[in-house]
């Protein structure tokens, strides 16, 4: 380890934490411009994690200390997540400390601890919005684990470094494995991050929602935590994607120049991905809840699909 | 660049398969038929790239005809008997549809099991592929077993011989010229008379399920 790599490190959770609103916002403004509605400000989110971080925090009378610390898990568990996902280079000192498979289990930590804390003040609402969280999760988790052993069978390790490491160097090959865990990742994400087909995210309509219904209790600087880390969620979802199947433009090695080469290629391939998601949201109406284990099972089976036809053509 | 092409024609097969798995989770006919002609465009590029790679003139005519037949005449009839039968709606199946995804992924490991010896003694370029041209067949099979209604049927039928087609190209380089023609042909009139049947079926029972078609005896 070198001093290079630490200030790789830093530079990439710093810029986690920055632009992960800028890219929820960026996503916002693309939506209302494809539904022909007045676009809020880019910059919006921001405005709204400074007006909630200054607000008065309001608990409720039976919050327990779990509901207290909930928050500040969820929020680390993102910050990590982001951490050691490899966005502008993939020396990363963190990474050793966890691979892909801890990468699902970061997320299924935090989504223990946002449960735990939406039925810990005793509200319908909250319980409602546990129980669905916990469908979706238990049915996606699988999903994302089969993603990332078919990006793992290509390059003969978990680790998500030396995954992105290979794939940004292999010659000019096309994976048909890939392909298929590039739809099941797509499917997974978009449930995962309370997006339209499966959540919508701008809603507090009772009957559909799950994320919201989750921190509708939260008040000041927690609900501003949580906010921020679902911005932090989405962004560690969309920069595990385009890691794993747009790798190219990622610094590995120990230069400036390259790190000062990834960034902007990384703000590109993270605004068209935004604009492509928004799009997706916009053309896809929201279905059932009763029809989302059919679309989680779907993403499931494609990834395994996509390990099988892996195994048959031995590429 | 024989390596990179393979590369693709691999990923053709991939999507082939992918659209069998789409249209197994389908429930609108209107859907079905898109992948169907779907699947017909990427059965054509894949046997356009198996010709122009192996240098097999004729790869290119039964492209032709796939063309011409499955993107075109047989999506263009099928849309015509839809809007004449008014069936746009969603059809119901037989067994739930994540439990067909569940038998369906059992049926691709048995395919890849089976065509694994076979294509290992194959020496075409797109041997890999033989498992997942059997894949194809039998979900389109499983499809035809698990819809209750004549259209959705028509499709698994018409999406099984694609997956056949495709087998020919990976195993063989395709089949005689005749023979080709022969199942173009087959298949053309087939879907004109399992068109007149499924009018007639609606006119004597007022409904596509062939369920009714179970009953010996009139009530």
């Amino acid at each position: 380890m070198n001093a290079q790599g630490y200030f790789s490190q830093i530079l990439e959770i710093l810029l986690a934490l920055l632009l992960a609103p800028l890219l929820t916002g960026w996503i916002n403004l693309w939506r209302a411009w494809l539904q022909n509605k007045s676009a809020p400000s880019l910059f919006q989110p921001y405005r709204k994690l400074h007006k909630l971080f200054h607000k008065e925090l309001v608990l409720a009378d039976h919050a327990s200390s779990l509901y207290r610390a909930t928050p500040y898990v969820v929020f680390g568990c993102m910050a990590l997540a982001c951490a050691i996902i490899p966005t502008l280079s993939t020396d990363l000192p963190l990474s050793p400390a966890a691979d892909a498979i801890a990468l699902v289990g970061l997320f299924a930590l935090a989504r223990v601890f946002i449960s735990l804390a939406a039925m810990d003040v005793g509200t319908a609402f909250g319980t409602l919005g546990a129980r669905r969280e916990m469908l979706i999760g238990f049915l996606a988790e699988p999903a994302l684990l089969m993603v990332l052993f078919s990006a793992s069978l290509l390059s003969k390790s978990t680790s998500l470094t030396t995954i992105v490491d290979t794939l940004a160097h292999r010659d000019l090959a096309i994976y048909p494995s890939l392909a298929f865990a590039g739809v099941a990742f797509t499917m997974v994400s978009l449930a995962e991050n309370a997006r339209i087909p499966v959540d919508n995210p701008a809603t507090h309509l009772e009957l559909t929602m799950i994320h919201e219904a989750l921190i509708l209790e939260y008040s000041g600087r927690h609900l501003a935590l949580l906010e921020w880390a679902a911005s932090l969620k989405l962004f560690a979802y969309s920069c595990a994607g385009l890691a794993l199947f747009f790798p190219w433009g990622i610094a590995d090695a120990l230069s400036p120049l390259a790190l000062l080469l990834a960034l902007p290629m990384l703000i590109l391939k993270l605004a068209l991905g935004g604009a492509l998601l928004a799009l997706l949201e916009s053309v896809s109406a929201k279905m059932r809840i009763f029809r989302v284990p059919e679309f989680l099972a779907t993403a499931f089976l494609l990834a395994v699909i996509g390990m099988l036809v892996n195994i048959l053509l031995g590429v | 660049m024989s390596a990179f092409i393979t590369q693709f024609i691999n990923l053709l097969a991939a999507i082939l398969l992918m659209l069998a798995f789409a249209m197994l989770s389908q429930r609108r006919i209107l859907s079905l038929i898109y992948l169907y002609t779907l699947q017909g465009a990427t059965l054509v590029a894949a046997t356009a790239i198996v010709g122009y790679v192996t240098g097999q003139p004729h790869l290119y005519f039964s492209a032709a005809i796939t063309l011409v037949l499955k993107v075109l005449v047989i999506p263009m009839l099928l849309h015509r008997v839809i809007d004449r039968l008014n069936v746009r709606w969603d059809v119901e199946t037989l067994i739930n549809i994540p439990t067909t995804m569940l038998i369906g992924i059992v049926l691709v490991m048995f395919s890849f099991y089976l065509a694994e010896p076979i294509s290992q003694m194959s020496s075409t370029i797109a041997r890999g592929t033989l498992g997942i041209a059997l894949a194809c067949v039998l979900l389109s099979f499983m499809m035809m077993i698990t819809r209750s209604k004549a259209v959705p049927q028509v499709i698994g039928f018409l999406s099984m011989e694609n997956g056949l087609f495709f087998a020919a190209t990976a195993a063989t380089y395709g089949m005689p010229m005749v023979v080709e023609l022969g199942i173009a042909l087959d298949v053309l009139v087939g879907i004109l008379i399992l068109g007149v049947f499924m009018f007639h079926i609606r006119e004597r029972f007022d409904s596509l399920d062939i369920r009714h078609l179970e009953k010996l005896k009139e009530d």
